[in-house]
């Protein structure tokens, strides 16, 4: 009974053990799984065509074409490979300039045939209309309607996930917005917690270390709403002033508070790293008439370099995956940001602003969880990064 | 004259009384051997003369202590000024995780030299004054880190020495180190002699009777004797040194 | 000999270079203290005059311009507690076994390095987690059940953690100790081992409680609700919580005028409830580490 009970037990927490790396696997499962399913959706909204002209040699158009033909960007087939012709684009809501109540019916019944034979008597139409509106014989051809392809959404440089007939999911901007934030971010912090670091393992007295290093822990376990509060009522308008910005919501607004989230990391792993610095390293420096400074600058800073890294690439990654307070300060615009001052938008702020109105399983869903894979990659590269140097730290040391 | 001289020091850490009323006068160019069981204090005294005690803190110290007749603890007194012209060996090799030769240099650098040929001159110099120079000579570049333990206390050596102290104080600076490089260590320090008044702690009495011209013995805290190395060996005048240089304790 | 020639006055130069140094890190440390505190002073000052009873002990009102906010300290307490039911037994357990029991080798290795990943996955990418497998796959809906299990599954490295580094501090010869006595390898861990891990277990748990009284991200799509006046009555229900609730008021607000202050009030309990539990961990450390010193 007793060896039995032992056994159960260590076989029990065997498997507690390995929890997180089933969970690591989960979530790489499920967030693949529902983020790769945006490759098999179809570029044109789901139970709708792209109908044209017979006569219109154009068969393809990608996304981003799609959008700009309906946004009038592109007002001329030949800019698509066409017909020197005026591109005429058609919804379902333009039939009533078309067409009088009567001749659609009241439950839209003679639509369908009417609409058929506009789009044949009009040579530079284009209309985006339900699958079932296209009647057998119709004379018209359709667009070819593709898969999502992997190029558009990697490379693409517009985010436009609710936009109709084809919504665009590149997602270029968001990883730009994301990377602009947190270098901005680590390029802040980066000073204020090496100092901080440096000041508290080498310059202050023990009783000032012992009023900072819980004020530096407070800091740490602040909430992100709170840091993004603080943002919002505080820094948000005071970079509008400043800057005489037409927002205060931008991308430094975002650098300036996850500078301030970051900190708290960097200055605990750097000043760790100083203080396990060798004793003997220091007194050999100073024994040799070194001041306090020198012996800091040239021995002790060098040889708790990879730590000090280490800190600093955590504080990168805290950046990355902030979520609260950069969507509360950021303004959220999902456009490739031309400078820090603009408003901007970052991956994580994406997923949580939108995967709410994002209906499940659709596109826009998938395509959020995509961001999330790449989200997660991304941290975890870094994460690997930080085990590399701290375990060639360890090795170089022993 | 005297090169060292402790008047009446006592030595604190927090409440606890380290060094007991110590005098003693410490001749140019001699090299004088603390010995003494662990925790008789000869380390602790040794550190003051390059003030390496300031480090600890609620420590404290009474009397004075003159190097070259000045009061090292004095208020017109810079540390590193000082700390330049009493070099320290450590009991464990601790060379800077840099080259070979930047360890020799870091010396001259910290102290203002800024001349790359002189700087270069003084290295191989320091580096041969260590009996190191021919081992390492085609790999300066190279990491410090490289060297045996051996190499790398010499290393140490040489680096101390590159700044020219007046004094070389030693603490233990064989303990860590196999018998070959410890009788390599102890050559260099007679060598060294003509340079620098050397002062060395050790735990190994047959090292202190080898290398030194006078010889202190500490006990609890206190000097309880010190006199030329052959007398303190031969015919000490107290009996607790006899018991100790007999083995009889420590 | 070549006896080098110092520059003089160097150590003078030495000196000051030094001084602007350290003034540099000294002024650049103050100024950081003096932001945290401009942040916990305003959010203070700001928050002060809307704390009252009636506050903290009422739901929203008015279209949640007016009234308290009690379904969300009700909400916050819940997630914790059910956080702490998920995380800690399985935490715990984690982190014995890698102490005590896995062979110090490539399987402890990989165990942390999945478990340092797992705690540096931002927190937005364990709410999509949550959302796919707790609330759709097993169809939990949003509910306090699948917030819980979400905020669980993130608090599970700290306290793995913190079990693991409180258990390495203990001398082997403590362990040896009990089993030469003839106490099996269980006895030993729960009758010894564990008791003297006790006390620094306890404090991470406290701080990773903290963590979780204050993340929104995961809970966003498993289990925030945006008004939820009641109080919760399974734990198949979704219920409000104190920073999905300063979110919403600060960011999507319909009357800012009458919202600022509860924002305010919102953002004062969060960071009264961080400070309590700051304060308790730094406090319970200190208590037992007297403790042991008197033994």
């Amino acid at each position: 009974m007793k060896r039995f009970l032992e056994k159960a037990v260590k076989w029990l927490l065997t498997a507690s053990g390995f929890v997180t790396s089933l969970v690591i696997l989960l979530i790489i499962g499920f967030l693949f799984t529902e983020g790769a399913g945006l490759f098999r959706e179809k570029v044109i909204e789901e139970g709708y065509v792209l109908a044209v002209h017979k006569d219109n040699p154009v068969k393809e158009l990608t996304a981003a074409e799609i959008k700009a033909v309906f946004d009038e960007d592109i007002t001329l087939w030949s800019e698509l490979g066409g017909p020197d012709m005026e591109i005429v684009t058609f919804r379902l809501e333009d039939a009533d300039e078309y067409f009088t109540e009567e001749e659609l019916g009241a439950q839209y019944e003679y639509a369908a045939g009417k609409i058929d034979s506009l789009i044949a008597a009009t040579p530079g139409m284009i209309a985006f209309i339900p699958e079932s509106m296209v009647e057998e014989g119709a004379q018209l051809n359709l667009i070819e309607d593709n898969a999502i392809s992997p190029a558009e959404v990697l490379g693409g440089s517009e985010w436009f996930p609710t936009a109709t007939p084809a919504p665009l999911f590149g997602m270029w901007p968001l990883l730009a917005g994301t990377l602009w934030v947190s270098f901005f971010a680590i390029l802040f912090a980066l000073p204020f917690g090496i100092s901080i670091a440096v000041y508290m393992a080498e310059v202050a007295p023990e009783r000032v270390r012992n009023i900072l290093k819980p004020v530096i822990e407070l800091l740490n376990g602040i909430p992100s709403v709170v840091y993004g509060f603080f943002g919002l009522i505080i820094i948000v308008p005071l970079l509008q002033q400043v800057f005489g910005l037409p927002v205060g919501e931008s991308g430094l607004a975002g650098s300036i508070v996850l500078a301030i989230m970051a900190l708290p990391t960097i200055v605990t792993v750097a000043e760790d790293a100083m203080r396990n610095c060798p004793r003997a390293l220091r007194e050999a420096s100073l024994a040799l008439g070194a001041s306090k400074w020198q012996t800091v600058s040239k021995v002790v800073i060098p040889s708790s370099m990879s730590g000090i890294a280490s800190g600093v690439v955590l504080g990168i990654g805290r950046a990355i995956g902030e979520t609260m307070a950069v969507l509360m300060v950021t303004g959220n615009a999902a456009v490739i940001p031309h400078s820090i001052l603009e408003p901007l938008r970052t991956i994580p702020a994406t997923i949580a602003a939108e995967l709410g109105e994002a209906p499940a399983g659709g596109a826009h869903y998938q395509s959020l969880f995509l961001l999330g894979v790449i989200l997660f990659f991304i941290t975890f590269f870094i994460n690997l990064c930080v085990e590399y140097i701290s375990h060639r730290n360890k090795a170089k040391n022993s | 004259m005297e090169k060292i001289e402790a008047r009446d020091v006592n030595f604190y850490y927090g409440a606890f009384h380290a060094l007991k009323g110590i005098s003693m006068e410490i001749p140019q160019n001699q090299v004088v051997a603390f010995i003494g069981p662990s925790g008789c204090g000869k380390s602790t005294f040794l550190r003051l003369f390059n003030r390496m005690n300031d480090l600890i803190p609620g420590t404290r110290l009474e009397g004075r202590i003159l190097i070259d007749g000045q009061d090292i603890y004095g208020a017109d007194v810079h540390v590193d000024e000082l700390r330049k012209n009493v070099g320290m060996v450590f009991q464990r090799p601790n060379p800077f995780p840099k080259s070979i030769f930047d360890n020799v240099a870091y010396g001259l650098r910290v102290n203002g030299i800024k001349d790359k040929a002189y700087i270069r001159e003084r290295v191989e110099e320091s580096l041969r004054g260590a009996a190191l120079w021919d081992e390492v000579k085609d790999k300066l570049g190279e990491s410090a880190f490289a060297l045996s333990g051996g190499q790398q206390q010499r290393l140490c050596i040489a680096r101390a020495m590159a700044v020219s102290p007046s004094v070389l104080l030693m603490d233990e600076p064989a303990s860590a180190l196999d018998p070959i490089s410890t009788a390599k260590v102890e050559e260099l320090i007679s060598e060294l002699r003509s340079q620098v008044t050397i002062v060395i702690v050790t735990h190994n009495m047959q090292q202190a009777a080898r290398v030194s011209d006078r010889t202190a013995f500490f006990y609890m805290g206190e000097m309880v004797e010190y006199d030329d190395t052959k007398t303190i060996f031969t015919n000490p005048h107290k009996e607790a040194t006899q018991n100790y240089i007999t083995g009889r304790f420590g | 000999m070549n006896t080098p020639v110092y520059p003089t006055g160097y150590h003078l130069r030495k000196r000051r270079s030094q001084a602007a140094a350290f003034t540099v890190f000294r002024v650049l440390s103050y100024f950081i203290v003096l932001v945290l505190f401009a942040i916990l002073g305003f959010i203070i000052y700001k928050g002060a005059g809307v704390l009252s009873w009636d506050f903290l002990t009422k739901a929203p009102e008015d279209g949640m311009t007016a009234g308290g906010i009690f379904p969300a300290i009700v909400g916050t307490l819940l997630l914790m507690l059910g956080s702490a039911v998920v995380a800690f037994p399985i935490g715990i357990m984690s982190g014995i076994y890698m102490n005590e029991y896995a062979s110090k080798g490539w399987v402890v290795r990989f165990i942390r390095l999945m478990t340092n990943n797992l705690s540096g996955v931002p927190s937005i990418v364990f709410g999509l987690f949550g959302m796919a497998l707790f609330v759709k796959y097993l169809g939990f809906g949003d509910s306090i059940l699948a917030g819980s299990l979400t905020l669980g599954l993130l608090s599970l490295p700290l306290v793995i953690r913190t079990t693991e580094e409180a258990l390495k501090d203990i001398p082997a010869g403590i362990r040896e100790g009990s089993l030469a006595l003839g106490a099996t390898k269980l006895q030993t861990i729960w009758k010894v081992v564990l008791p003297m891990g006790m006390p620094r277990i306890i404090t991470g748990l406290i701080l990773s409680l903290g963590r979780v009284s204050g993340e929104t991200a995961p809970i966003l799509f498993t289990c925030a609700a945006y008004f939820f006046p009641q109080l919760p009555a399974s734990i198949f229900d979704q219920c409000m919580a104190l920073p999905y609730h300063l979110y919403v008021i600060s960011t999507s607000g319909t009357d800012i005028e009458a919202q600022q202050p509860i924002a305010y009030g919102t953002a004062l309990v969060l960071i009264i409830i961080v400070l309590i539990i700051n304060l308790l961990a730094g406090g319970l450390r200190k208590y037992f580490e007297k403790r042991l010193k008197i033994k």
